[in-house]
């Protein structure tokens, strides 16, 4: 087994990361016994499989994922839901606590309005056939009030953590609820417009250094400096 | 700017070109990634006079649903010229060489995508020229890869392009307008490095078999000096935000 | 034919543009009359006479200037012609289309065109040649390449800019014919108009919307000033309405602020 490269290189699409017996995981590819990055990201290795973290890159829709969407349509059974994926997604009416058959349009949109943001999870997905979501679960269903983020999907994982440790930091420590879509949709809710403030500069923060080290104890040392000054550069646009 | 008399000799005794280049010189070459806010991916290259912006939007829903494919991404190239990028006015509406441009490029990079990874959906590719002074459909493909891997398509390997061909006998790499407009060959190739094949391969003029090889193998030349320079400018993107954060650990640890 | 089209935004993100400005707050935490950071970079495409690339806020234009030599209209024998385009490209949003100009970018050129036209902003009668046979030709182009709302003042500022330090060969007409000299010369200009656009939202007129603004203000008002301070092209868009006041204050919000932004123009041009 030879490894190219060491973990956590940034690495571009054609760029070898592994020869020989290395399996191609996510985002690489294998011809003629050497392994190939696919897209532009951090190398990193489990076991004999070697993958590439990407940096960039349209959500792809995981069964079991929450995400949040807009409404964009009101259909015969559901509502159509845009999650920022390169596929539209579906809601129908039996995933959530909304009217049973006969139901008219009205009886739909009194749930869910064409522009309302829902909080739900992706029960199916394959590449052939549109995602379907429930808002069936405890959490999930219509978001009636908070601060709205878009950040790159790619980054998501970093804002969650190692076993949701920093999400769980963030919401100690700005005193917000923050829930987060894996389709890069962020929503924030304080009880003061600072608090939300300074939980959107952490996200902001993290959505453009996810790719460098130290980055829980710089985000950490941000927010107490913020505190202490009691002034929050919001800016967002 | 305005009215430039035409040389009488494109190479001169010296052998040096109209801009002062030797024959296997490419022109400076200046390339940046993720320059627009709203693209899911861009580049801008310049190359010589030439400046090209390359914006991507994808894999996203195809509009009209009818150009969705069943089995992978629909691929669009659109290439377009400012009407201020060439020496007199063009008209903005899209002219025959235009879509013909468009469509070699797209059929330049199309076969480095994995482009099986999203079925029925579209990948959106715009070239904008923004002004021109020959060889702006390698540039397009360079800058094109560019914008693609910026937006995060899986790529077997970034496509790279790059011209050679014949001005007074004279086998040359990089054609600027006026030595394609006055020269006797123009040869645009595009490769994927890794592999070595040839996705892109024009020729108008006229050129010896034997010509023919040693321009093709500028023109490859060309192409290896200008995909380490892609390589380069990916990286240096997130390197840069990479060196700016531990520029500020190390002045901590100094404090 | 013009057709409505549908939103983007969703309502509680509508919602709290709204909650903010009832607070006289911003996303972005401008005030009502700030505009987005601002910059302008002239002459960087050396084939075009003159040009601008305007960054405003995340708003990206770049305004390319070409002089040629054309026939007058029939009835202004003795004026050159001004002619704006606008293409708004589809690499500046996920919403532009490829193919002709739609109802957008064809207002947005119109706009910018009056502003310049009216202000008499470059005296065409000095680009005549030969009365009713030969004038110079003034193209303007705007090319937007990243929209993030405000398109039409990043597009004024940017034409402004342009024509402002656009250069020509030098010429002298002998007999009737046109003889090109050594040297460059500037077009004849003779004002500055500046256009200052304004949305309302909810009940507050704000300058320079962006794009998240657009989405959610009921109308849209651009008033463009020239040097003297006098109006000299106005333009309302969108569902929504004015009352007489908010009008009359628009405008002279508008009149108050264009001084500031010629300013910065001619900072630029420098």
């Amino acid at each position: 087994m030879t490894a190219v490269v060491e973990k956590k290189k940034l690495v571009v699409p054609g760029e070898q990361v592994a020869e020989n017996d290395y399996l191609p995981g996510e985002n690489t590819y294998k011809i003629d016994g050497k392994v190939y990055a696919s897209r532009i990201g951090l190398v990193d290795f489990s076991g004999n499989r070697v993958y590439v973290v990407p940096l960039k890159g349209a959500y792809m829709p995981l069964v079991d994922d929450p995400v949040i969407g807009r409404i964009t349509d009101i259909g015969m059974s559901g509502w159509t839901v845009d999650i920022g994926a390169p596929y539209p997604a579906m809601l129908p009416s039996s995933e959530t606590f909304g009217p049973r058959q006969p139901f008219t349009r009205t009886d739909l949109s009194k749930v869910f309005d064409v522009g309302d943001l829902v909080l739900a999870r992706v029960i199916s997905f394959d590449r052939t056939r549109d995602p379907l979501l429930t808002a069936k679960d405890p959490g999930l269903g219509k978001a009636s009030s908070g601060r709205v983020m878009r950040i790159s999907p790619a980054k998501i994982p970093r804002l969650i953590g190692r076993k949701g440790s920093m999400i769980s930091m963030l919401k100690r420590e700005t005193n917000c609820q923050i829930s987060v879509g894996q389709n890069g949709i962020v929503l924030i809710s304080g009880r003061s417009p600072l608090d939300e403030n300074l939980a959107m500069a952490a996200v902001s923060m993290i959505d453009r250094e996810a790719h460098t080290h130290g980055l829980t104890d710089r985000i950490h040392e941000m927010i107490e400096k913020s505190k202490r000054s009691g002034n929050v550069e919001s800016k967002q646009t | 700017m305005l009215n430039q008399s035409k040389p009488d000799k494109l190479i001169d005794d010296r052998g040096l070109r109209v801009d002062g280049r030797r024959p296997d010189e490419i022109r400076p070459v200046k390339m940046e990634v993720g320059v627009l806010d709203k693209a899911d991916g861009s580049a801008y290259i310049e190359q010589g006079k030439n400046k090209i912006l390359v914006a991507i939007y994808g894999p996203r829903e195809a509009h009209p649903r009818h150009v969705a494919l069943p089995d992978r991404a629909a691929i669009r190239c659109r290439y377009h010229m400012a009407p201020f990028s060439t020496d007199e006015r063009r008209s903005p509406a899209p002219s025959r060489r235009d879509m013909e441009l468009s469509k070699v490029i797209r059929e330049a990079v199309e076969p480095a995508i994995f482009s099986k990874y999203y079925p029925r959906t579209t990948i959106d590719i715009f070239i904008e020229v923004l002004q021109s002074d020959g060889g702006t459909r390698s540039a397009g493909i360079t800058g094109t890869s560019l914008a693609l891997a910026d937006a995060g398509v899986p790529m077997k390997d970034l496509v790279v392009a790059c011209a050679a061909g014949k001005i007074d006998g004279q086998i040359v790499v990089d054609l600027c307008d006026a030595e394609d407009k006055l020269g006797e060959a123009d040869l645009p190739v595009a490769i994927i490095p890794s592999s070595g094949a040839v996705t892109l391969i024009q020729m108008d003029g006229n050129l010896s078999p034997e010509e023919f090889e040693k321009a093709l193998s500028m023109a490859v030349n060309g192409c290896k000096h200008l995909y380490e320079m892609q390589r380069e400018a990916l990286k240096r993107k997130y390197l840069l935000i990479k060196e700016a954060v531990e520029e500020k650990m190390d002045v901590k640890e100094g404090e | 034919m013009s057709s409505t089209r549908q939103p983007h935004i969703s309502k509680i993100e509508s919602k709290t543009i709204m909650d903010l400005m009832a607070n006289n707050r911003r996303l972005d935490d401008r005030t009502p009359t700030d505009y987005r950071e601002l910059k302008i970079e002239v002459g960087k495409i050396e084939k075009a006479n003159g040009s601008a690339k305007v960054h405003l806020g995340k708003t990206k234009v770049l305004v390319g200037v070409k002089v040629e030599l054309g026939d007058p209209f029939p009835d202004t024998p003795e004026e050159g012609i001004l002619t704006v385009n606008a293409e708004l490209v589809p690499l500046a949003s996920p919403s532009f289309e490829p193919g002709p100009p739609d109802e957008n970018s064809i207002e947005l050129a119109r706009v910018v065109d009056r502003g310049i036209r009216e202000s008499k902003a470059i005296d065409l009668k000095k680009l005549c040649i030969e009365p009713g046979k030969k004038v110079f030709v003034v193209f303007i182009d705007v090319y937007v390449l990243d929209h993030d709302g405000n398109l039409i003042d990043a597009s004024a500022l940017g034409a402004l800019s342009a024509i402002t330090t656009a250069k020509m060969r030098d010429y002298e007409i002998k007999d009737g014919e046109l003889i090109y000299k050594e040297g460059l010369i500037p077009l004849p200009i003779q004002n500055y108009p500046i256009a200052i656009t304004m949305g309302k939202i909810g009940n507050s007129i704000v300058i320079d919307p962006s794009l998240k603004e657009e989405q959610v203000m009921s109308a849209r008002l651009t008033v463009t000033v020239e040097k003297d301070g006098d109006i000299c092209a106005m333009q309302m868009a969108g569902l929504g309405e004015l009352a007489i006041d908010e009008l009359k204050k628009a405008v002279g919000m508008a009149v108050a602020k264009a001084g500031e932004m010629r300013a910065k123009v001619l900072e630029a041009a420098k």
